[in-house]
């Protein structure tokens, strides 16, 4: 437990990709069997303990603190487990469990029993322990480490492929043995079900025209639509339906009515997508969907979602990735020959030049998709990016001018440079409103000019954020638009980034919210 | 007979204590900006604070000093002024207020842990204490500085590829951290930023070991690897900052107590050292004095202030009191 609060406490102050990777690594490699594999569990969210809320150390704590004085430092400290860890009196001494065992102990417990267990740890312990403590029970460490940086530190630990790991972390069993035990060189790869397996994705490479496609006969590809959803994999067995992420995190949790309703026995390749019958909407619904872990059945009933489909990795036991492109499809085919929803398949496009691709994936209005993926007939079903097999031939992106208003400090190098930016256009009103905030497009130059610009044209301070003098001007490139009610504009931006900077341009120049939503939403 | 009011005003010798505007008479608890103002005529002080004024804002910062040490007291009319060590930063001083009937402690900043390069605090028993309360919630508990030195220089010898900033105020802290730092055995050179190190080559000329200090200039970019630059908390993120690579950055402050705040601060080494009293230090001064009546500044009152009240003791934050408010003993 020492060495697991210390792990939680470095890595909750960690900002550094890298090193919290080291952190990791070192946690695995100084630290035995089970414990490490509890401690795995716990980072990845998948230890789960009995219902102990959050009400029951607030009870405790109040038997020992005045109320009154508990009140005022949980304000002001904002953390239920930290406020409840500092106001415990100091440790009094005493061996703190590992890990494994302080978890068995309380899995063990009668209810009777579990409180005087529970305050028994808190009084042995230290702040930081007794912080790492009560986190495990309430839930969410938010701690600044996603899952799949767990396994990229895995992966470096055994100097393995994050894809390997990835393809087998599912059919996994906690605590993890045979797993650790095959990094450190010591066992076998563990054996896993196909059907508990993530299978690495194929990915497609950016288009250069000239050098890609110029001189190929576009017989020999097939045209699809690239939708603006997530990618999923859907591995479907007698035993029930998964999702996966592109990244290898299962997300069936966010869509229970999708994984009910599939049945079969295969694994596909497709977008999921906020919408209803096969009618995409836009990116902006769905993020709705993904931001909630567990929705309820109304939000699910208004938040409808659904998958097109584009790939199959294996059908009734067959495994089809050797298989052409052109023999997959045909599988997809005659699968859709029925309906499947809340699968859909998702269409070729007939075409028979490029020139009539590269007006298609330009087409905006109403047209949910993102351009359009363009895949060699031939093509097997190959892990990663191979070449010259997929390519996604994204729309140009649309620019539009708008004042920088709002500047916050970036992280990590950036962390002494005014990097983040808010920027807005006039309304009706003559009221400068936001449209999106953007970090990327300048060079190292511009950013230095920027942040120059920043601190001489401050005009007001809201904690970490400067409201600066509305007379800048930049060319925003965006990928799309769409109507948004959660914004004042009423429009948001799909990864807005920056093109220009227009240090001359005055700002009456710039064309207002009503002239830019005429022409991007028509 | 002693009156005094919400601006820490004595009428009966036309005195203030740490007045933020230029005053004829001042007593001044200590050097910090938020204390110590330049522009007044006549101000009383121990003698570290006066050179230390003098060091900030140079030989005319006041028409006239009078310096007393600790435990020495100076009769102003019928009033008796005693400066105690306050054991906050180097010349910090309570102020004891006195007639034969009535006794009056102003602490100004103070802690009372021990720390072995500054005089220790000292109890002044009295009627009414005005106490500092930066720290007044019961979360505020703090641990020995020397395991937060530990737990830097335990991060430091893992990874000597970075360069270590902290943030510490520039007088006071700076010193007391790179002191702390000797105590523990530390004796590689340590860099300080240029706005500490006159009040360092201070701290050095009163017997106070910071062994050797150099300016953390751009002479040799890869100089700083594995080394330790103690600048003020404003310069962490500024752009003086951008000279150095690989930074790894550390607070010296009692408010790193709180995760949450470090986090917020992108601060990766919080160093839980505090020059101010913890919740446990303020209550048991606030018993230990007998005061009868406690005045609350400089921080949250409102805790302290109900503590005080469930114990039996009058208390009332001095923002609260009118200006014309004046407490009559």
């Amino acid at each position: 437990m020492k060495a697991f609060s210390n792990l939680l406490s470095d890595l909750i102050l960690t900002s550094s990709r890298n090193r919290k990777l080291s952190l990791l690594e070192q946690y695995f490699s100084s630290t035995p069997d089970p414990d490490r594999g509890y401690a795995l569990a716990a980072i990845t969210g998948s230890l789960s303990f009995k219902n102990i809320k959050a009400s029951f150390f607030k009870d405790l704590i109040k038997e020992k603190q005045d109320e009154h004085l508990f009140n005022l430092s949980y304000d002001y400290v904002g953390d239920l487990a930290e406020t409840i860890s500092l106001l415990w009196d100091q440790e009094k001494g005493g061996n703190m469990p590992r890990l494994s065992s302080l978890f068995e102990n309380l899995k063990k417990a009668k209810n009777d029993e579990l409180r005087n267990h529970i305050i028994n740890i808190l009084n042995i312990s230290t702040a930081d322990q007794r912080w790492a403590f009560i986190k495990l029970f309430t839930g969410g460490l938010r701690i600044g480490v996603s899952s799949r940086l767990v396994k990229q530190a895995l992966a470096n630990y055994g100097n393995v492929d994050l894809e390997e790991i990835e393809k087998i972390w599912h059919g996994l069993h906690f605590p993890y043995t045979n797993m650790f035990s095959w990094l450190e060189n010591k066992g076998s790869k563990p054996k896993i079900s196909i059907y508990d397996i993530f299978h690495p994705m194929m990915l497609a490479h950016p288009l250069v025209m000239e050098k890609d496609l110029a001189a190929a006969n576009p017989k020999d590809f097939v045209a699809e639509y690239k939708w603006d959803g997530i990618r999923v994999q859907i591995v479907s067995h007698s035993e029930g339906c998964r999702l996966y992420s592109r990244t290898g995190d299962e997300v069936s949790k966010s869509f229970p009515e999708i994984i009910k309703i599939i049945q079969g026995n295969f694994v596909l390749d497709g977008e999921l997508l906020a919408g209803i019958n096969n009618e995409p909407k836009t990116f902006n619904d769905l993020q709705q969907r993904l931001n909630k872990k567990a929705p309820s059945e109304k939000f699910i009933k208004e938040n409808p979602c659904f998958i097109k489909v584009y790939d199959v990795l294996f059908f009734n036991g067959d495994d089809l990735r050797d298989k052409t492109l052109i023999e997959r499809k045909k599988v997809l085919n005659s699968f859709f020959s029925t309906n499947r929803s809340p699968m859909f398949l998702s269409k070729t496009i007939e075409f028979k030049d490029w020139r009539f691709l590269d007006k298609i994936r330009d087409i905006s209005n109403k047209q949910i998709h993102e351009g359009v993926m363009i895949k060699s007939v031939s093509s097997p079903y190959i892990a990663g990016r191979p070449r010259g097999k997929w390519f996604k031939w994204k729309r140009n992106p649309k620019n539009v001018d708008a004042i920088i208003m709002y500047a916050q400090r970036g992280h990590g190098k950036r962390s002494s440079f005014y990097s983040d930016y808010t920027f807005g256009v006039f309304n009706k009103e003559k009221e400068l409103v936001p449209i999106g905030k953007a970090y990327s497009g300048f060079t190292d130059e511009e950013l230095n000019r920027l942040d120059k610009f920043v601190r001489s044209k401050t005009i007001n301070r809201f904690g970490p954020v400067r409201e600066v003098e509305k007379t800048l001007v930049v060319e925003i490139a965006f990928d799309g638009m769409s109507l948004s009610n959660r914004h004042k504009s009423g429009i948001a931006l799909r990864f807005p980034r920056f093109k220009r900077i227009r240090w001359d341009k005055p700002t009456n120049e710039v064309e207002t919210l009503e002239q830019i939503r005429k022409s991007f939403l028509g | 007979m002693i009156s005094i009011d919400n601006k820490l005003y004595i009428r009966d010798i036309d005195t203030y204590i740490d007045p933020f505007f230029p005053v004829e008479r001042a007593i001044i608890t200590h050097g910090h900006a938020d204390h110590a103002r330049a522009g007044h005529k006549h101000v009383l002080c121990t003698p570290e604070t006066s050179e230390i004024m003098k060091i900030r804002y140079g030989e005319n910062c006041a028409s006239s000093f009078q310096t007393i040490k600790y435990g020495h007291s100076v009769k102003i009319g019928k009033i008796s002024v005693t400066l105690y060590p306050a054991a906050h930063i180097l010349g910090s001083a309570q102020v004891l207020l006195e007639t034969p009937k009535h006794k009056i402690v102003v602490t100004g900043d103070y802690k009372t842990i021990l720390d072995r390069h500054l005089d220790p605090f000292e109890v002044v028993p009295c009627d009414l204490l005005v106490t500092e309360a930066t720290f007044g919630l019961p979360i505020f508990k703090f641990n020995k500085p020397e395991m937060e030195i530990m737990r830097l220089l335990d991060n430091i010898s893992k990874n000597r590829e970075n360069t270590f900033l902290i943030g510490a105020y520039s007088l006071g802290k700076a010193q007391r951290i790179i002191w702390l730092l000797r105590e523990a055995g530390f004796s590689d050179d340590i860099f300080v930023h240029g706005s500490m190190d006159k009040l360092c080559d201070f701290y050095q000329s009163k017997g106070i070991r910071l062994g050797t200090l150099r300016k953390a200039t751009l002479d040799n970019k890869k100089d700083f690897k594995g080394k330790i630059i103690v600048a003020p908390p404003s310069a962490l993120k500024d752009r003086w900052s951008r000279r150095f690579e690989n930074i790894t950055r550390c607070y010296a402050s009692g408010w790193m107590q709180v995760k949450q705040r470090a986090k917020q601060s992108q601060i990766e080494i919080p160093l839980v050292i505090s020059d101010h009293s913890d919740w446990n230090e303020l209550t048991n001064t606030i018993k230990q004095t007998g005061a009868e009546k406690v005045w609350i500044t400089h921080g949250r009152e409102d805790a302290l202030k109900y503590w005080c009240e469930k114990n039996g003791i009058q208390a009332e934050p001095l923002s609260l009191q009118h200006r014309d408010e004046t407490i009559e003993l």
